[in-house]
């Protein structure tokens, strides 16, 4: 069952199996010097990309059009992010801000719209919730590219172009892929906790508010980082909706400067260490999180 | 997917006050995604069915002109058959690439004992930075002089290409950055490679099977539903593929699809038709043929998949 997998923590220690049978605790075999060696060299060229982002944004202009390239730049310029975020014609500090407002909006909005949503499909009985629960599976198949101009004319005509509200809006109407796994971790739940409830004479919005929630935690949190995620790295919908550039996202805003003729590539490296590093941040804190959260993709209630 | 919901009740017109007052309640809470889902997904895909059928520039009211946008896109596009023809061929590469690299890492991880987090999280990361942000730095990782992948091509004296700047070479830098970012993807693969019983792999050591055997007797059956998974997602995804071939090719005063048109994506021809030129009926017309093909295509490997994925019996 997927919902055991919230919270079951991913077993360490899976092929000691093999090696405790020669009873080889600390010795290495041939295999694990290849199955290493591999681990090693291949993890160094996922990370490369990164390094090299870094290090360029840390690079004075002289530095960054050398080859052998300089490794590790002499001096260190951090000055690169401050002038990054000082064009006036690309206000970073400002994009960050609108995108935190947009964040806030959509992450509460998903939380909320898809608890209730979840816990009506998790609980409660009804003529057509079947078919209803299909539909909405089906949805998650449905190719956004589909929907691009229609909601766009939708938009237009509520006049909402250039502002963030098709960004926000959407979102307080529930997101299928959380919908479902907020039901699966629902029905994980004890119902003999809502029933206690009930005979206290508690309502709805009581069980799911002091009942559902607080025993949620790790439910939400997989829904409210991912969100976060998606929301802060989307480019196609702000790019659509928010056309002046005072009303950029980091994500518009550094497509916008790579965009640029006269650009200069340490610059850039360094806005583009900007766009990543909250989420990297957040990464950091929620690693747990973020890994539990897409193991669960894959798995089928 | 299996759905496991309560069955409703057989006789909808004898329903007991309480369970029509639950039905009710349950309707209350599912509102928000049947409305949310009448606004924004029932009537826009209505409406662009409809407006597929005319020629309108938003500024004045449709036309019908019946059928002539289906035939335009088959006659008198060549940039929609390019448009096809790139994202055809990026989604055949790109996707069993990024498939077998994914289950070629989850299997490694798999078999590691010690430092997993790291060598985990260093698989993952990539694919949590964003779309421009990577496209961004992969420009400059594919520099023609200064980059450090013509860098070691050199070095090894392998010529070096001008990778987003030539036609014959920019789709195939979008495809190996795409192997940059599948994170996601092994996760799903090791969470699927922990779910095989570990009593498979004892019971056939114990008869002899060598580890390539183990792999393929074992492992890629016991793994069939979540490569699946992750070839329908992928599949999908790639059909959708806008955020890098656009960033990337309108840098620095760049044409959409840049170099000749070589990474024109069908959703890169979509936008400019709807988006920079306003043909929004032939754009609706665009999004309905890409939605008949993805439509298509997932219907096909579902099919396909009765004879070569392979659930194990119920838990």
């Amino acid at each position: 069952m997927a919902t055991e997998t919230v919270i079951a923590p991913i077993p360490t220690n899976v092929s000691r199996g093999l090696s405790n049978r020669n009873n080889r605790r600390f010795r290495f075999s041939l295999h694990d010097i290849v199955v290493y060696s591999l681990l090693i060299l291949l993890s160094l060229v996922f990370l490369f990309p990164l390094f090299w982002m870094i290090t360029s944004a840390l690079k004075p202009e002289n530095q960054i059009f050398l080859w052998p390239p300089r490794w590790i730049p002499e001096p260190l310029q951090w000055s690169n992010f401050q002038t990054a975020f000082s064009n006036p014609q690309l206000p970073f500090g400002r994009f960050i801000v609108n995108t935190l407002v947009i964040e806030l909006g959509v992450v509460t909005g998903r939380l909320i719209s898809c608890t209730l949503v979840a816990y009506g499909f998790a609980r409660l009985r009804a003529p057509g919730k079947n078919i209803l629960f299909t539909l909405l599976l089906a949805t998650l198949m449905l190719p956004r590219a589909a929907i691009l101009i229609p909601e766009y004319i939708l938009f237009n005509q509520l006049g909402w172009v250039n502002t963030i509200l098709p960004l926000v809006v959407p979102a307080w109407f529930g997101e299928a892929y959380a919908i479902f796994l907020m039901r699966q971790f629902f029905m994980t739940i004890p119902r003999e906790l809502e029933e206690a409830a009930i005979i206290d004479g508690a309502g709805t919005p009581t069980l799911i508010w002091k009942v559902i929630v607080p025993l949620s935690t790790p439910v939400l949190s997989v829904i409210a980082i991912l969100t976060f995620k998606d929301t802060w790295n989307d480019f196609l919908t702000p790019l659509l909706y928010l056309s002046e550039p005072s009303k950029y996202t980091v994500a518009v805003g550094l497509a916008y400067f790579n965009g640029q003729n006269d650009v200069k590539l340490n610059l850039l490296m360094a806005a583009s260490v900007a766009l990543m590093l909250p989420i990297l941040v957040l990464f950091a804190f929620a690693q747990r999180t973020f890994v539990e959260g897409i193991s669960l993709t894959g798995l089928k209630g | 997917m299996r759905v496991t919901a309560a069955p409703a009740p057989k006789d909808r017109n004898r329903m007991s006050p309480a369970a029509r007052r639950e039905a009710g309640i349950f309707y209350l809470t599912v509102s928000p995604w049947i409305i949310g889902f009448v606004l924004f997904t029932v009537i826009p895909m209505s409406v662009s069915l409809y407006l597929s059928f005319t020629r309108w520039n938003v500024l004045t009211p449709p036309v019908w002109i019946g059928l002539n946008n289906y035939v335009e896109m088959f006659t008198k596009d060549p940039d929609f058959y390019q448009s096809l023809k790139v994202t055809f061929l990026y989604t055949i590469t790109s996707v069993p690439l990024q498939l077998i690299i994914a289950l070629g890492l989850a299997v490694l991880l798999n078999e590691a004992t010690i430092a997993i987090g790291f060598f985990r999280t260093a698989f993952y990361i990539p694919s949590i930075v964003a779309s421009v942000a990577s496209a961004v730095l992969w420009q400059w990782i594919f520099n023609p002089r200064f980059g450090p992948v013509n860098g070691l091509l050199r070095g090894v004296g392998l010529g070096s290409p001008n990778w987003f700047n030539d036609p014959n070479y920019a789709l195939a830098a979008l495809v190996i950055m795409s192997t940059w970012g599948v994170g996601g993807q092994m996760l799903i693969f090791l969470a699927g490679l922990k779910g095989v019983p570990r009593s498979l792999y004892e019971a056939a050591e114990v008869d002899g099977a060598s580890r390539l055997t183990r792999f393929f007797k074992i492992t890629l059956p016991m793994l069939s539903p979540t490569i699946f998974f992750n070839l329908i997602m992928a599949m999908i995804g790639a059909f959708q593929t806008f955020d890098s071939a656009f960033v990337i090719s309108t840098a620095r005063a760049g044409q959409i699809g840049a170099p000749l048109k070589s990474t024109l994506f069908y959703l890169l021809h979509l936008y400019e038709e709807g988006f920079k030129f306003l043909n929004m009926g032939y754009a609706s017309a665009l999004a309905w043929f890409l939605f008949i093909i993805i439509l298509t295509v997932t219907v096909i490997i579902n099919r396909s998949s009765k004879n070569w994925v392979f659930y194990s019996g119920e838990e």
